[in-house]
């Protein structure tokens, strides 16, 4: 008998004879005591992320770009991984070409596999979209896909983000409800950079992520 | 240095005696011990203020792992067939042995060379580390405290902290002598040291292996939670990925994630999130850039199934891994993790350990508390860990022959002499004749009862028999009221 049928068949041995219980889930009770008036929504996202070492900017759709490339300036970042084919991809390569500025946008254009060592060693940092909020945590949910793959928001030291205010929920069971099905191959809520309190409980930030994250939350989109 | 740490112990499950009487004499383990629990209790009531809401939650977490517990098998089939159908590959094992081969098969067909690590603790229990490096394949753990305590050659002293068991200091100092670092006790640079190296091996790993914290049978997801982000990176830039998971992670509907997860960071860090959620449903895709190709699933047993026969033992798989008992445990926090010898120390190990190792390797495990409850409290899924300690010790009595067997290496402390004992103490309280003769005497010449009365009068008086029994004072009292 194979490890399958021998687990299974135990298993249902041991249930013989009985039900299954009724799906108990109750929606209220990790809905209700979450839930925030839109105000409140920006508020609390800013608040908890700002708690845990993001920094979150709350800008118009006309004055992202410039903001960004300020925030980049500031830093002295001079490369950025962009999505070219999205649309605030596309937004912030034609601020750039209007200021004729000096920030090189690279684009993940091909499998990881043909420039694992350029992402690891020479991408300072990342621009992406998020897919929404959540207010009860501080949290963004992001979908990887192929303009945006999965280690976009992982290897870069600087991880920035653009958040809709439109698109932060309450909580994560609001949030869930509006997810794609099927499941994308990989979904991920964020919730500030990367840290570690393993050390005597200490916290340190930029453990194995991003050692930043800054949030654009674009107030009328 | 090597008296402050605690390796020195024999760390097998059978010792927990001995290790203990070790433990409580290490001044610096029970300071690091101390400080971190505290720490952790109070994180966790400051994160769930509201009594109602808290009370709510655990009830709610309770009935889901328990309504999927009762048709497990069925979750189990519906998450194989949906992690299939979306090219997951998924892996039966009843013991640690065939989920090694497992992992090791899948390696050399690849020719893996390096594998590293997110944090998983049923990979501790298959010993994976020490089965991979035998043939010749290095298993790097890449969550700082596992990194760390596996430079040092220990076992993790907490599921969720690996180390907290040490201080920067000795972290320091660790770091100086094995990766010839200049020594510092600056948590930041100690972190930013291991970040380097273990970027690195990120990058050159030929397969990444994680744990997963719910298994979703609906929508056939793996979902991962942690802080640091190695989590990610073991499961998105080595080419395959291998999950290792015990059975009763299985949870029925995506849903059933948002409560749980909730009780989970909250109870473990007093965080009401972690900062990383990592929900994975398939491979890479044609389309895509990156992520693994590969993604298999190892559902391991392990005396899981023994559990999960006796509907009181059950329970014991509600487990969701926060350590919040460990936390608010006393015996626990002032003999430390590694004492218990095995992979799941404390309230939450003591009554699943003796399922994956038997009573015999396990013997002293249910007595090594002193059921104050506090576990049963704070248990996010209401675990009654208290009941079951009391039932383990039942278990532990019998005589190894009485049948059914429930537990492997029942009656483990089975003696004769003690069954000799109650089955006096029985006919005692029985037999009327028997009784009142007994307590006849007792009173009667209870002034010549001894006042040292071994271990009992190290911290005790003496007992003294009263003059006379209830049942005469009774007695004597019903006759003077007529």
């Amino acid at each position: 008998m194979s490890a399958r049928e021998k687990i299974l068949a135990s298993l249902r041995q041991s249930l013989e004879g009985t039900q299954p219980l009724a799906d108990p889930f109750d929606a209220s009770l990790v809905d209700k005591p979450w839930r925030y008036c839109p105000a409140e929504r920006v508020t609390r996202l800013k608040e908890l992320m700002t708690a845990v070492h993001s920094e979150v900017h709350l800008t118009r759709s006309a004055e992202w770009p410039q903001l960004l490339h300020e925030l980049l300036t500031q830093r002295q970042i001079n490369r950025l991984l962009t999505a070219p084919s999205t649309t605030h991809g596309q937004a912030f390569s034609a601020y750039c070409q209007i200021q004729d500025s000096s920030l090189k946008l690279l684009a993940y254009d091909r499998p990881i596999e043909e420039w694992k060592r350029e992402l690891f060693d020479d991408v300072p940092a990342s621009f992406t979209g998020t897919l929404a909020g959540i207010a009860a945590t501080g949290t963004l949910v992001v979908q990887p896909s192929p303009a945006e793959p999965r280690l976009m928001s992982l290897v870069p030291p600087l991880h920035i983000a653009l958040l809709k205010a439109s698109q932060i929920y309450d909580n994560l069971y609001q949030a869930q409800q509006a997810w794609p099905r099927p499941m994308p191959s990989n979904l991920l809520l964020i919730s500030g950079p990367s840290k570690t309190a393993d050390i005597e409980q200490v916290l340190a930030y930029g453990a194995h992520g991003p050692k930043d994250l800054i949030v654009l939350l674009v107030e009328d989109a | 240095m090597s008296s402050q740490r605690i390796h020195t112990l024999d760390v097998t499950a059978q010792n927990l005696k001995s290790n203990a009487r070790l433990s409580l004499k290490d001044q610096q383990l029970r300071t690091n011990m101390r400080s971190a629990m505290d720490s952790l209790i109070s994180k966790r009531l400051i994160s769930m203020p509201d009594e109602d809401e808290r009370e709510n939650l655990r009830e709610l977490g309770n009935k889901i792992k328990a309504s999927a517990l009762s048709q497990l098998p069925d979750l189990l089939e519906q998450l194989e067939s949906n992690l299939t159908k979306q090219g997951i590959q998924v892996h039966w094992a009843s013991t640690t042995e065939e989920a090694n081969a497992i992992v090791l098969n899948i390696a050399q067909a690849r020719n893996a060379k390096q594998v590293i690590k997110g944090k998983s603790m049923v990979s501790e229990e298959m010993a994976m580390n020490e089965h991979l490096t035998e043939h010749g394949i290095e298993a790097l753990e890449s969550d700082m405290g596992e990194y760390i305590i596996q430079l040092d050659n220990e076992k993790p002293t907490h599921i969720i902290m690996p180390a907290i068991h040490k201080n920067a200091q000795q972290v320091g100092k660790l770091f100086e002598s094995r990766l010839a670092l200049p020594y510092t006790d600056d948590v930041d640079s100690l972190i930013q040291s291991a970040r380097s190296i273990l970027r690195e091996k990120f990058f050159q790993a030929d397969i990444g292996i994680s744990g997963v914290n719910f298994a979703v049978a609906e929508t056939g997801t793996l979902l991962l939670v942690e802080n640091e982000g190695n989590g990610r990176m073991s499961t998105t830039v080595p080419p395959v990925h291998i999950a290792v998971t015990g059975i009763e992670k299985v949870v029925a509907n995506l849903q059933d994630t948002v409560p749980l997860l909730s009780l989970l960071t909250r109870s473990a860090l007093g965080q009401g999130i972690t900062t990383y959620v990592n929900m994975i449903s398939a491979p890479r895709q044609p389309d895509e850039l990156d992520g693994p190709e590969e993604v298999h699933l190892v559902l391991l047993d392990n005396g899981r199934s023994q559990a999960f026969a006796d509907s009181e033992l059950r329970q014991t798989l509600n487990c969701i891994r926060c350590g919040a008992c460990m936390n608010h445990c006393p015996v626990y926090t002032r003999i430390g993790g590694q004492a218990y010898g095995t992979v799941y120390p404390g309230p939450i190990g003591k009554i699943i350990s003796p399922h994956l190792l038997g009573l015999e390797n396990t013997p002293d495990h249910p007595s090594a508390s002193s059921l104050c409850g506090a576990c049963g409290e704070v248990c996010p899924v209401k675990i009654p860990i208290p009941a079951l300690l009391r039932r383990l010790r039942e278990e532990n009595v019998k005589s190894p022959k009485q049948q059914p067997q429930i537990m492997a290496g029942q009656g483990s402390r089975y003696s004769n002499k003690e069954a000799l004992l109650w089955k006096g103490w029985q006919a005692f309280n029985t037999k009327p004749l028997l009784y009142k003769t007994g307590t006849f005497l007792a009173t009667r010449l209870g002034q010549f009862t001894p006042s040292k009365l071994g271990a009992w009068t190290q911290n005790h008086s003496a007992p003294k028999p009263a003059k006379r029994s209830l049942h005469e004072l009774a007695k004597k009292h019903l006759e003077k009221k007529s």
